[in-house]
């Protein structure tokens, strides 16, 4: 039973994660309906940010506090101005293009950036400092669910409740969602359309930023390659809840977090990814449109 | 073009692009030692390239669109290529005999490490090829290819290391175990378009890698397979040089075999139904053509190639284990087909060329291959989706109504 209770909350945490760069992934789908490729490289830079500037403060005699409110902050404004970069560069250009052409070019700057923070640090695995701190009231429950875990299923929380409000309730919002409807119309009623895009793929770096510390901070170590593979597995989450919709990207994290937690921890941990993989083929098969997305039929 | 407001805009990018490279390529942190390495050259380097680049960069986008006002004021771009072809056929055929003569002749030329990489480069070229039918003539944009790759190698080294068979007998069976695999994938994926098909092969891909890398008594791990037999001729065997410059031969005999199939192909009822395909899903439909077998033969003829360079892969090395069959190779392949123009053979050819000689003479380039192949990807679909060579469309002049064309 305690074995159970700890891959249930393990594949709670993981599936926050998942949850929090899965919304990345659905919120850009939404808007262009393009897969975000280079998504997963702005979460892996965002973790490299947090990483370099936490060291270079602690080297600088920064307390402790300080230490992970400034180091934290500025992985989010770094991981947003790169989202925001990307976007005008490889994207942008491409409006009105073939599908083919922007995915295409979004591979190719996911392959960019993964290199170009492997040539600019290092291809080695570097310790990630715990920015989490231990708190005592969590000690009973250390062997199940440790402050880590705890930090990073509320800080998801309370992301998700902010980002309903903002999506629900405020005027950008609003302007968001008619863009995801109709782009020409949007711009009719007066949207500036580049705009929402651009804060859409500023959003979506800024969660995939806070999914990138928090997990770093609960592995312990990054890499150069992290994004990829998480990349990948938050798409899927996206795609099991529906793509383009948000409490669908959220369930599609948590669906397939504990897939995997389980999976792992009942079959064999050598196949974590293929389970993963696997689940999305099989998404894909059965349900194209996700769980909690719309069928929708094709346009000529 | 050089005014104020030009040198403003550029300056602004330059400092942009200081703080977004600030904190990566500035400092390096050695956690363990607890060492800050502080690099300003590289900020200086940043702002000056992102300040030159920023005028290249606006200069071509420039060029880009007066090019599409130009096409749609009805002016016609032909490109050069076409114009070789087209023109007179006198130069075409001498480049093909002086290629065909160079070809023959370079094993004997050079040295056998040379000859080792322009198999390597023709090997590239048929798998381009092979790709290039799923992704430029059907459209659909596989991210897996490799495992097909994977699949013709293991078949060659699994069935020589448990039955003993040799070359000759698994180069076909190869092949059809590519096909086989290829519509293995092709039917799951038949109902998704573009996008949800990208990454379902991209996790296919992963997902034989990982099989292979995990599942020991089947694939040996991560550890591989050794000692697999070079081919045969006729029960000869060769010295090491020998088999180099035969396998050369085989190679070159693969590609011509290829590029001739793919030809055809391409101009089959077939190939038409791809590009249909391609350009319009529904529509394709609507005019009788049969989704899911057009679909399957793409997956099933590409995979195809892919099989049997695995198998040519593993007899050239002779070693072979999972490290060699992940995603980069699958990338690498794209780059080659996206960069010498998707759906055009001499392109293709072209593409492999470059990616795999580039680096193979520029050792000091060899870092930075990978951030090259991201940074052809993204420029070449911003600047010329249509690759170095574009693959012209087919039209029938109208003769007697001038400057009149009908499209096919």
């Amino acid at each position: 039973m305690e074995y159970f209770l700890q891959l249930l909350l393990g594949g709670l945490t993981r599936g926050s994660i998942y949850a929090l760069i899965a919304l990345g992934y659905t919120m850009v789908y939404g808007i262009i309906e393009l897969i975000n490729f280079a998504h997963g490289e702005i979460y892996m830079i965002g973790a490299f940010t947090a990483l370099i500037m936490s060291s270079v403060l602690t080297l600088y005699g920064f307390n402790e506090v300080s230490i992970i409110v400034l180091s934290s902050l500025i992985a989010l404004i770094y991981s947003s101005a790169y989202g925001f970069t990307v976007e005008k560069i490889a994207y942008k250009p491409l409006r009105g293009a073939p599908r083919l052409s922007p995915l295409i070019s979004a591979i190719g700057m996911s392959i960019f950036l993964q290199n170009y923070v492997l040539l600019a640090q290092t291809s080695d695995f570097l310790p990630f400092p715990t920015l989490i701190p231990e708190f005592n009231f969590m000690k009973n429950y250390e062997h199940v669910f440790g402050s880590t875990e705890l930090v990073i299923v509320v800080t998801t929380v309370l992301v998700m409740i902010l980002l309903t409000i903002l999506i629900k309730f405020t005027k950008i919002g609003r302007a968001m969602r008619a863009t995801a409807q109709d782009k020409k119309m949007a711009m009719l009623v007066g949207i500036n359309v580049n705009k929402i895009i651009s804060v859409t793929f500023i959003i979506g770096s800024v969660m995939a930023a806070i999914g990138g510390i928090l997990i770093a901070s609960h592995i312990g170590q990054i890499n150069f390659y992290i994004g990829f593979i998480a990349g990948i597995k938050a798409f899927t989450a996206a795609v099991l809840g529906g793509i383009g919709s948000i409490p669908g990207a959220v369930l599609g994290g948590f669906v397939l977090g504990w897939t995997e937690s389980f999976a792992t921890g009942y079959v064999s941990s050598d196949y974590e990814d293929v389970f993963a993989f696997a689940l999305l083929v099989l998404i894909l098969i059965f349900r194209p449109e996700g769980i909690l997305g719309k069928s929708s039929s094709q346009k000529v | 073009m050089l005014n104020v407001s030009e040198m403003k805009k550029s300056l602004l990018v330059s400092i942009w692009f200081m703080f977004l490279t600030f904190p990566i390529m500035v400092i390096r942190v050695n956690p363990i030692e607890k060492i800050v390495e502080w690099r300003w050259g590289n900020m200086f380097l940043v702002g000056i390239g992102s300040f030159i680049l920023s005028f290249i960069w606006r200069y071509f986008i420039r060029q880009k669109e007066s090019g599409l006002k130009k096409v749609e004021m009805g002016e016609k771009i032909i490109p050069f290529f076409e114009k070789l072809r087209s023109g007179d056929s006198i130069y075409l055929r001498s480049l093909c005999m002086t290629l065909s003569c160079a070809a023959a002749v370079f094993p004997f030329v050079f040295s056998t490490y040379q000859t080792t990489i322009m198999t390597t480069v023709l090997m590239y070229v048929v798998l381009g090829l092979g790709l290039n039918i799923v992704v430029g003539l059907a459209g659909l944009l596989d991210l897996g290819y490799v495992a097909f790759y994977a699949v013709g190698a293991y078949s060659y080294a699994l069935l020589n290391y448990h039955f003993g068979l040799g070359f000759w007998t698994v180069l076909p069976l190869g092949a059809v175990l590519g096909a086989f695999f290829g519509i293995l994938l092709g039917f799951p994926v038949l109902r998704l378009r573009g996008d949800y098909l990208a990454i379902v092969t991209l996790g296919f891909g992963e997902i034989i890698r990982l099989v292979l890398e995990n599942w020991n008594e089947f694939s040996f791990g991560p550890s591989g397979i050794a000692n697999i037999p070079r081919p045969s001729f006729l029960g000869i065997q060769f010295s090491l040089q020998q088999a180099t410059v035969y396998q050369y031969f085989l190679t070159i005999g693969l590609a011509l075999c290829t590029i001739f199939v793919v030809n055809r192909l391409q101009d089959s009822r077939i190939g038409r139904a791809w590009i249909a395909l391609r350009e319009d899903e529904t529509a394709c439909q609507a005019m009788g053509v049969d989704k899911v077998r057009t679909k399957l033969r793409a997956f099933a003829l590409g995979a195809t190639w892919a099989g049997m360079v695995g198998v040519m892969f593993a007899a050239k090395t002779t070693f072979i284990n999972p490290a060699s069959f992940t995603f980069i190779e699958s990338a690498l392949i794209l780059s080659i087909v996206v960069l010498g123009g998707m759906g055009s053979v001499p392109g293709v050819v072209i593409g492999a060329c470059i990616l795999i000689l580039l680096p193979e003479y520029l050792r000091a380039f060899t870092e930075f291959r990978m951030l090259l192949f991201g940074a052809i990807l993204v420029l070449m679909m911003v600047f010329r989706p249509q690759g170095i060579i574009s693959n012209v469309r087919r039209t029938y002049e109208l003769k007697g109504v001038p400057g009149r064309t009908l499209r096919d």
